[in-house]
């Protein structure tokens, strides 16, 4: 089952423009569930003054929307995280980080900004108030799977963000909202994929709280060179129970405040939260 | 010390009554047990005197605090050095930052002639609107509650709007001067737009909400001594009238003046920088000499609001720290590093209630990984957040339910007699408190 001999490079791309919403725990996630598997890899903190490396994964998180600006700008002119995705490079990215690799955002003046285009992706500016809270959503039919084939599990994040995102032909939707917002676009659906790449609104940070999700990632970037796009190497199964305790109870805390009894009740009818 | 004189006698009715509801609720609240009651009391008041604030503050000098962190602590530490000269100060010092607080202090000291008024950042506009201050203390701005302020840089441009429609000091007016720490380009983007400001480079051990410029959008560097530039605008640190180095406040003319504090720490050494040079335009002394007295005073404060103190638990000593964000826990790190042992028990309490922030990705980037190696237990109502992030910071840990039982876990396990370190964040420490 373990993957001997491989290396892995896991990157979280510009940490000093798009790291403000902890994504960068998503880079430690996987780094450490591919060291704890017996794989030699290293984590790269990938600053926006550098050339980006290669690597075999990368994480791009949230961010403020001046930092957000600039960390698309870069990575146009510099080409290689497109370039990477090109070899079969696997990206997961977040909320700011989301809507980079799309192919436009707006700036916070609402002027139109060119993503680096990875997704067919294109996000506006919300008109409804900024979306803020719990996000659980299930995913599709034709999300990815596990290496065993299995769909994954309901995703739980947190989600934090004004802007609306909708999902064009050359993608896919990663999932359908189940409590929240998500994409905001009036389809109910969160997040989106295409081959290796995969983006969504939440944070948590997302691998954390989602480690089915990491495993498929890490499977993406250590599947046999060749194999097609969608296939994900099988690996050993760790000790989640600290990761599935998490899970439970926020999922719990959202479905919960839901139905929950007289005390929820009252407290959603409390104006003072 | 000089005191405006005063319109207070002529206080309108309605505000008289606001003011009186402010005291009987906050008396009821006390005597229905539900806390210090000061925000409740506050809230009454403000609903049937919405400019009870301001009716308040005339005729006071103020001095308003605020940051990201130290606000607490810098504002007792104002409070102590500006108390000597007689009159009295009247504070917030529990921490109720927002108009119901102040409010609610301001009522419970009708006569003193000074207040030095902790504030929310997200208030400091209205704050400065309704008080006039005499001076406006701003120490540092990053990433703390982003479910309710959203993006620091909003924060910034907020900050801005209100300090450009501030008055210089000048002949007939008192005006404001700004005290702002040069050390923090967000804290700098904002002060730049006030009249007059006095700069104190205080430090800033957290960088990384301001990489990118706050005036430009290109990159901001840090040199090792602290100075910043960006490298496409000409927005770079701003010269100061006074830098914290080490234990000394080293003025521009190369004076040195020692802090000497009862509170651990460099970051509040800092917090005791900024607030001397805060106390210098409010003291009866000038120059020099008000700036020894601020520090002398100041000196004597060795907790804030319990932050800081130490408490025992089965003979074991357990120390009681807040931080509530990441550049906070980060300076509590250091803090251990500096004045604690590596085999100290350490007890980490996380909530995530609406004064927290319900988010808490930001766990992820406070460095946990300068942990490893000591005995670490988890608690509060995210202490399964807090459990996550320790395994995969390589930090071994225990899980316990209660903040309370969690000290004890700890001081169980104490070898040697060792102290406790207790860090919760905002509502984890008031719980702690209020139980032990």
């Amino acid at each position: 089952m373990s993957v001997p001999g491989r290396r892995l490079t896991v990157a979280v791309v510009y940490p000093d423009l798009l790291g403000t919403y902890g994504d960068g725990g998503n880079g430690a996630v996987l780094a450490r569930r591919a060291a704890w598997r017996g794989i030699d890899v290293e984590l790269v903190q990938a600053v926006s003054d550098r050339p980006l490396p290669a690597a075999d994964l990368y994480t791009i998180g949230g961010g403020e929307d001046g930092p957000q600006v600039r960390a698309a700008t870069t990575l146009l002119e510099e080409g290689t995280l497109a370039a990477r995705v090109a070899e079969g490079a696997v990206v997961l990215a977040v909320c700011a980080g989301f809507q980079v690799i799309g192919t436009t955002f707006p700036d916070s003046a609402d002027r139109i900004q060119q993503g680096v285009g990875l997704l067919d992706l294109a996000t506006v500016k919300g008109t409804g108030p900024r979306a803020v809270g719990e996000l659980v959503a299930v995913p599709t039919a034709s999300a990815p799977r596990t290496a065993a084939g299995d769909p994954l599990p309901r995703l739980t994040g947190f989600e934090n963000h004004g802007g609306v995102s909708v999902v064009g032909p050359g993608a896919r939707p990663l999932a359908r909202v189940e409590h929240g917002v998500g994409n905001g676009g009036g389809d109910g659906t969160e997040g989106a994929w295409s081959g290796r790449v995969l983006g969504t609104y939440l944070h948590g940070p997302v691998l954390a709280r989602n480690t089915a999700l990491a495993d498929v990632l890490l499977g993406w970037a250590l599947a046999p060179a060749g194999s097609p796009s969608g296939t994900a190497a099988a690996l050993e199964p760790l000790d989640d129970h600290e990761e599935l305790a998490l899970r439970a109870e926020r999922l719990e805390a959202v479905t919960g405040a839901r139905t929950g009894g007289w005390r929820a009740a009252v407290r959603r009818l409390s104006p003072s939260r | 010390m000089t005191v405006r004189v005063s319109s207070a006698g002529q206080r309108s009715t309605r505000s008289t009554v606001a003011s009186a509801a402010v005291t009987g609720v906050n008396r009821l609240s006390r005597a229905l047990g539900r806390g210090s009651g000061t925000v409740a009391g506050g809230r009454a008041g403000l609903l049937l005197d919405p400019g009870l604030l301001a009716t308040l503050a005339v005729g006071r000098r103020v001095a308003l605090v605020t940051g990201t962190n130290g606000k607490t602590t810098t504002t007792r530490l104002l409070a102590a050095a500006l108390a000597g000269d007689g009159g009295g100060v009247v504070s917030n010092e529990t921490g109720a930052n927002m108009p119901a607080g102040h409010v609610a202090a301001l009522v419970g000291e009708p006569a003193a002639p000074v207040a030095v008024l902790e504030v929310d950042e997200g208030y400091l506009g209205r704050c400065i609107a309704e008080t006039a201050p005499e001076v406006v203390v701003l120490l540092n701005l990053s990433r703390d509650q982003l479910d309710r302020i959203s993006e620091v840089r909003m924060l910034v441009d907020r900050w801005r709007t209100a300090l450009a429609a501030l008055e210089p000091p000048g002949p007939g007016r008192p005006g404001t001067v700004v005290v702002a720490n040069a050390d923090d380009p967000m804290v700098a983007r904002a002060a730049s737009a006030a009249p007059a400001v006095h700069w104190v480079g205080a430090g800033q051990v957290w960088h990384d909400d301001a990489v990118g410029c706050p005036s430009c959008g290109g990159r901001i560097h840090f040199a090792d001594d602290g100075a910043w530039a960006c490298d496409r605008c000409d927005f770079a640190r701003p010269a100061t009238a006074a830098r914290v180095v080490g234990d000394d406040l080293v003025l521009a003319d190369g004076s040195r003046h020692p802090i000497r504090l009862g509170l651990p720490g460099a970051f509040n050494r800092a917090n005791a920088g900024m607030a001397a040079m805060a106390a210098v335009p409010l003291l009866d002394a000038a120059g020099d000499t008000a700036l020894d007295t601020a520090l002398a005073r100041l000196g004597g404060v060795t907790e804030v609001a319990g932050r800081f103190a130490t408490v025992a638990r089965a003979g074991r000593q357990v120390r009681l720290l807040l931080a509530k964000n990441p550049a906070g826990w980060t300076a509590i790190f250091d803090l251990l590093e500096e004045t604690g042992h590596a085999d100290d028990q350490v007890v980490l309490s996380v909530n995530a209630r609406t004064a927290d922030g319900f988010d808490t990705s930001w766990l992820w980037d406070v460095p946990f990984e300068r942990l490893a190696g000591r005995s670490v237990v988890a608690t509060g109502e995210r202490r399964l957040d807090l459990a996550v992030r320790l395994r995969y910071a390589g930090v071994e840990h225990a899980v316990v339910d209660g903040p309370v039982s969690a000290v004890d876990h700890a001081v169980a396990h104490s070898v040697d007699g060792a102290p406790v370190e207790f860090l919760g964040n905002y509502t984890a420490f008031a719980d702690l408190r209020r139980a032990l």
